[in-house]
């Protein structure tokens, strides 16, 4: 079981106040976009064996989401920031390149 | 014959007597004694019937690692199977029971299966039970599970309390044995808060048993220094009885604390469960000793040379006048000196080492002991109890060389340190190839969070082998965890612990090294579920080359003590069969929990009232005082309809639609969501999430909404009502209501977090009462004084009124069809408007209604609802709801899913209405049959039942459903197979079958 | 008029640690920018308090505010005093975005005191509640149990948990589970 650190409350706490929410970084594509755009954003996932973005809800807890950075393979967590960005913050990306150098996750690296 | 001796059992109070019955007969033990020692001390060596064969078993150790003596405990609801008698402790009035055996322990017809062992080799059920394949069914697995499963369940529910515990240090120390103590002190006198946990009741591990000196006092009084030293110090917490089940991600520890086992009466919780967070884990969990492999280790008076040292140390008991010793290693000498010390007669040492011991061999001869090197043991002779064994030739094939008589066989095949704690989270091991063991790997610990090692072993579950070793690594361990939570080690070495200078274990796995198949196949392995040599052997030549397909093949480990004693023996085997190194077999996985931990430990307090969460209304109390029929509707209780008398669910629930529908009628509609979404941008907003526009919405008005996922599926719907200007209040499903207010959270916080908006869940500050039916307005009338005309408050309009002396909002919805007010007041004021309600409605014979007749009334009136008509893969254009979808929004939610070709197809399902042509009631979620068959032979179909009611109001069956090209088919007639073989044939017609033109409910 | 009632009814129970219904309490959620002078100003207005800090509660005569979330606070207040309050709040935060909503019958309030008290929400919560990591003035919204909660510890060593009405009920049955005499862990005094 994770622990979790949420970056708005500052609470760290188990997985079990925390909600699962999907791969991060989506870009929404809606009425006009072509099949093949919608598609992507709806189901084409990158579920990564590495480095990985996802969403979290801190569910019981202050209520707000936000992103990790964590390993699917060594549940090492490279990081946690709040959800209003759209792109992961420096410091996480240098964090996963010293782990696993040469990585890359959709257009980031 | 096993017996109490006058000296010795530092563990045992002898100035007090326990009471207790084994199989009905009553014994006399002593505080301290574990039920093992106790019933050994009583002469009860014989204590089960293995797995498969129903062998004679004896108790074969002292300790978790216990295979055989599998025991029921307790009598009624109290009683559980499986519990291991050496870690039982005794107490006044326990009563066992031996288990898998018929008719009796000692003369059991299962034995019978020992006769044809020959023919039941591993893999044998796999064989047998293949052929002819309809014999599975009716022959193989009622005799298969006739023979499964070991012990009984109890039957009626458990009566004691269990609990959870969330504890956080920054060091937990698993083992309260001397590199436990050692590491705990290290640790905490760095600074850190540290866990220390013991799965006995007795601290210092076994080191009192096997003696020596720290820092030149006994160990004995070092560990109590310790231990008082621990004791003083505030950041550190002490747990005996609490096992270290499992390690699991980012440093989460489940403890296993037995609270009243031991005292069972004491108004206390039975088990307690740890749940930890630790910065830093060390496994102080000791090593197991490992049987030898020869011909009739099995038969009881074969045991652990650690455990014969074990009962006569700490409880004062030998299991035989005449014990042989066969070892590998110099510490069972240790076994031999200690008896011999108590009076005890060693006829001889037998060490497989050509070569022999060191000083412990010395100190054996010194006593007049006879030490036989390069020796073995070819057979042992006995049934139900050792009469002799037959010596060999280590390097031999089990020629007889002599036999000697004795009463018990003391066997040290080396040590294995505990790695499973290690292990559990992926800590990796390597293969020590010189003290023939695998060990933690110190470069390839469990990883936490950080990415860091968090687990770290100490003493001899990481290999150290004597008092002086293990001391100097606990020490080392107990630093480095401090360190790595950020807590400076303080200055000061390790204490001093003394060192046997031990001469080399040889590996030996297979006694003599070259037995021939009729002795290996009564070598055993795994003595609970009767795996023997030749059944690794036979595995290895079918094919089963992986430990882990081998595992499963012969069940090796399998076993409720998941091969503590038999996984390193059994792999060793298949090596050698397979011919390759040990460390290229591996380990199968070390699973949690360490030894098996209660079921209800894990479901902890969540049991009869606190199993779940029950959600209730504010009138909950009224309904349940009023006979309220309830369904669970979520978490919610809901009453399902209020029976009256004798009355049926069928009848109250036709007696609930006709009050309303004539008359007047009550429904707790509190449950439903509420949600306020407030700013300057909250219109905008609403207009992403409804699939209607609601930014034109005006203050004092009402309007139904749906709202899609983004793959366009219809998931909720409810009013919206405009509060102000800035504010809305949205309502959804009582189902919804969480899963709603997440969801707009999540496009507010994670996709439009420029928008101005805010939401808060009001759900529960409100009660809410839906007032039905023609007689509503009267009713309310009389209650209030507000002007509640259709002029005042048109359909579809709100407006803010004192009723019954509460102020409420008052929503002009209806779901019924009928003249509807929704009233909404304060949740604490729920109660008494309810009942202000019921009492001013009596002259109109006003009625609570249930969950049912609103489904009923519901459906009469074409309503859809979600779940019923919805199931995730529907979308609002398949249920004719294309009015409530804006075609000037560029966008909703939804929106662009639903322009996908699959959802504009117009052969998509949709919906309509459906009349039986008799009348009855088509079964929920019926299909209807179209002509021919599909690729898999089954009926071709064109559409299914949703909602299916007997309608009071009409006197007959109504139904929605969804059907291909439906609303184009009026009038056509489908057939729905039943699930008894019939056909009910009903019409395509629209789907409102009461009041099309809506004139009843605005009035 | 009718009278308010609590959903336990004033219940209470003593065990290793006493389970209270704290009876009816005004609670006001606050949502807008923290940060703002203007939201400063209608706090103090409103009940007399400055603004917490993350995770914290500031607490005066009768009137508390508790840390929720980066945007919203739960003012704390006497049950009829709600409506004047929240009348406040809307005056001083005119023209600004802001959200004031009354709560106070969403949830329920229970009392939670005497020595066993941490070992009692310890039982139920993933929370350390050690009396060195969890101290007077600090605010812990997690679960109990099965429910969703927030919990403060006040300076006189009082916990004061908040859950939703509906489970009142679960929540005190569960926190009365907890404190069953003979439960007692012996880890925090």
């Amino acid at each position: 079981m994770l622990i979790l650190t949420c970056p708005c409350c500052g609470v760290t706490g188990e997985e079990t106040e925390f909600h699962q929410g999907g791969e991060a970084h989506l870009k929404r594509f809606g009425p006009g976009s072509s099949d093949d755009d919608f598609h992507t954003y709806m189901f084409a996932k990158e579920n990564p064996k590495g480095a990985h973005f996802e969403r979290w809800r801190h569910n019981n807890g202050c209520g707000k989401w936000f992103i990790m950075a964590r390993d699917t393979v060594t549940l090492e967590v490279y990081g946690t920031y709040p959800a209003q960005t759209h792109e992961p913050p420096k410091n996480i990306r240098d964090a996963i390149t010293a782990k696993r150098p040469g990585w890359t996750w959709r257009d980031f690296a | 014959m096993s017996t109490r001796l006058a000296t010795g059992g530092r563990l045992l109070d002898r100035s007090r007597t326990q009471d207790f019955t084994f199989n009905g007969k009553r014994m006399r033990g002593h505080p301290g004694d574990t039920l093992a020692s106790a019933l050994l001390a009583n002469d009860q060596m014989l204590v089960g019937r293995s797995f498969k064969y129903h062998r004679p078993r004896g108790i074969v150790a002292s300790g978790a690692e216990e295979p055989n003596a599998l025991v029921g405990l307790g009598e009624g609801a109290r009683f559980e199977p499986n519990q291991r008698a050496t870690t039982t402790e005794i107490f006044d009035g326990l009563n066992a029971i031996s288990q898998n055996h018929w008719p009796s322990l000692e003369a059991d017809i299962g034995a019978l299966n020992s006769w044809v062992a020959r023919f039941l080799p591993a893999g044998f059920y796999y064989k047998m039970f293949m052929h002819p394949r309809p014999f599975w069914k009716h022959v193989y697995e009622p005799f298969i599970r006739q023979s499964a499963g070991l012990g009984k369940v109890p039957n009626p529910g458990d009566p004691d309390r269990y609990e959870h515990f969330h504890f956080f240090c920054d060091v937990a120390v698993i083992g309260g044995g001397v590199a436990g103590l050692q590491a705990a002190l290290a640790a905490a006198e760095a600074g850190a808060k540290v866990l220390l946990m013991e799965q006995t009741a007795h601290w210092g591990g076994r080191a009192p048993v096997d003696g020596g000196d720290v820092d030149g006092q006994p160990v004995a009084d070092w560990i109590s220094a310790t231990l008082a030293k621990l004791q003083d110090m505030p950041h550190v917490t002490l747990r005996n009885r609490c096992m270290g089940a499992g390690v699991y991600d980012h440093g989460y520890l489940l403890g296993y604390e037995r609270v009243s086992d031991h005292a069972p009466g004491f108004d206390a919780p039975r088990h307690r469960l740890w749940r930890i967070r630790a910065g830093q884990i060390v496994t102080a969990t000791g090593a197991i000793e490992r049987p030898l492999s020869f011909a009739g280790n099995d038969i009881p008076g074969v045991m652990l040379a650690s455990a014969i040292r074990d009962y006569a140390v700490n409880y004062g008991v030998s299991i035989g006048d005449r014990t042989v010793v066969v070892t590998n290693n110099d510490d069972a000498y240790r076994t031999a000196i200690t008896l011999k010390k108590f009076g005890l007669e060693i006829p001889a040492i037998l060490d497989a080492r050509q070569s022999g011991g060191g000083a412990l061999a010395d100190e054996a001869r010194g006593l007049g002991i006879r030490v036989e090197t390069g020796k073995g043991i070819a057979s042992v002779k006995g049934g139900k109890r050792v009469r002799g064994v037959a010596i060999c030739a280590q390097a031999g094939e089990g020629a007889v060389l002599e036999e000697i008589s004795c009463d018990a066989v003391a066997m040290s095949g080396g040590w294995s340190p505990v790695v499973h704690l290690w292990s559990h989270c992926g800590g990796r091991l390597i293969w020590d190839e010189g003290a023939a063991h695998f060990r933690p790997d110190p470069a390839n610990p469990p990883r936490g969070a950080n990415g860091e090692g968090f687990v770290i072993a100490a003493g001899s579950a990481n290999g150290a082998t004597n008092l002086k070793n293990v001391l100097a690594d606990a020490h080392a361990a107990g630093q480095a965890a401090a360190r790595a939570t950020g807590h400076a080690p303080a200055s000061g070495a390790a204490p001093q612990g003394t060192g046997d200078d031990e001469a080399p274990i040889a590996p030996v796995w297979l006694m003599p090294q070259g037995a021939r198949y009729g002795l290996r196949m009564k070598s055993w392995l795994d003595y609970q579920n009767d795996v023997k040599v030749s059944d690794i052997q036979l595995a290895a030549r079918e094919g089963y080359e992986s430990v882990e397909h081998a595992k499963r093949y012969t069940t090796l480990g399998m076993a409720t003590d998941q091969g503590k004693l038999s996984n390193i023996n059994g792999l060793a085997i298949l090596s050698d069969a397979l011919g390759q190194p040990i460390p290229q077999t591996g380990t199968t996985t070390f699973r949690p929990p360490y030894t098996p931990i209660s079921l209800s430990a894990i479901a902890g307090a969540a049991r009869g009232p606190i199993f779940q969460p029950v959600r209730k209304t504010p009138m909950h109390g009224w309904h349940e005082a009023n006979g309220a029929d309830f369904e669970p509707v979520g978490q919610w209780r809901r009453p399902y309809c209020f029976p009256r008398g004798e009355e049926g669910r069928h009848e109250a629930v036709t007696r609930e639609i006709r009050q309303t529908r004539e008359s007047v009628g009550l429904l707790d509609a509190s449950t439903l969501g509420k949600i306020i979404v407030k700013g300057p941008d909250a219109g905008r907003f609403l207009d992403m999430l409804y699939t209607g526009m609601m930014s034109t919405l005006k203050p004092g008005k009402c309007r139904y909404g749906l709202m899609c996922n983004e793959n366009g599926f219809l998931m909720d719907d409810g009013v919206v009502v405009r509060l102000d200007e800035e504010t809305f209040l949205c309502h959804t499903t009582t189902g919804g209501a969480e899963a709603i207010h997440g969801q707009m959270e999540d496009w507010l916080q994670c996709e439009w977090w420029d928008w101005k908006v805010y939401t808060a869940n009001v759900t529960e500050h409100y009660a809410q009462v839906a007032v039905a039916g023609p007689k509503a307005r009267a009713l309310l009338q009389k209650l209030s004084n507000d002007d509640l005309s259709a002029e005042a408050l048109p359909f579809m309009g709100w407006t803010e009124v004192v009723v019954a002396g509460v102020r409420a909002r008052i929503y002009r919805i209806s779901f019924t069809g009928e003249l509807s007010f929704e009233l909404a007041v304060p949740a604490s004021r729920g109660r008494a408007l309810w009942e202000a309600l019921m009492a001013a409605g009596e002259e109109f014979g006003v009625m609570p209604y249930g969950t049912e007749a609103m489904h009923v009334m519901r459906a009469e009136k074409g309503f859809i609802m979600i779940g019923d008509e919805t199931d995730g893969t529907v979308i609002p254009q398949d249920l004719g709801l294309d009015w409530a979808i804006s075609k000037k929004k560029e966008d909703y939610i939804g929106k662009r899913a639903q322009e996908r070709s699959h959802m504009a197809d117009p052969n998509r399902w949709k919906l309509v209405g459906l009349e039986t042509l008799g009348g009855e009631v088509l079964p929920d979620g019926a299909y209807a049959t179209a002509p021919g068959h599909n690729a898999n032979g089954q009926r071709n179909t064109q559409g299914r039942v949703t909602s299916s009611y007997h309608s009071p109001t009409l006197g007959r069956g109504i139904a929605m459903g969804l059907v291909r090209h439906g609303p184009d088919r009026m009038g056509e007639v489908l057939e729905f197979p039943t699930l008894d073989g019939g056909i009910l044939k009903a019409r395509i017609v629209d789907p409102i079958f009461y009041d099309k033109d809506g004139e009843k409910q605005n009035v | 008029m009718s009278e308010a009632v609590t959903p336990l009814n004033g219940a209470d129970f003593e065990g290793l640690a006493t389970i209270k219904d704290a009876g009816l309490s005004g609670m006001i959620t606050l949502r807008g920018d923290l940060a703002s002078k203007e939201v400063k100003a209608a706090v103090k207005k409103a009940v007399g308090l400055g603004i917490p800090l993350q995770r914290q509660a500031l607490s005066g005569q009768g009137t508390a505010v508790l840390w929720m979330s980066p945007d919203e606070l739960l003012l704390l207040c006497a049950y009829d005093e709600v409506a004047q309050k929240i009348a406040a709040l809307e005056k001083a935060l005119e023209g600004q975005h802001f959200l004031a909503v009354n709560v106070s019958d969403a949830r329920t309030v229970l009392r939670i005191s005497g020595t066993g008290a941490r070992e009692t929400l310890a039982k139920l919560c993933p929370v350390d509640l050690s009396p060195g990591a969890f101290t007077p003035g600090m605010v812990r919204r997690t679960r109990m149990a099965q429910i969703p909660a927030a919990f403060w510890l006040d300076d006189s060593g009082v916990f004061y948990l908040i859950c939703f009405r509906s489970v009142a009920d679960y929540a005190f049955g569960a926190l009365k589970d907890a404190a069953l005499p003979g439960g007692e862990v012996g880890v925090y005094g």
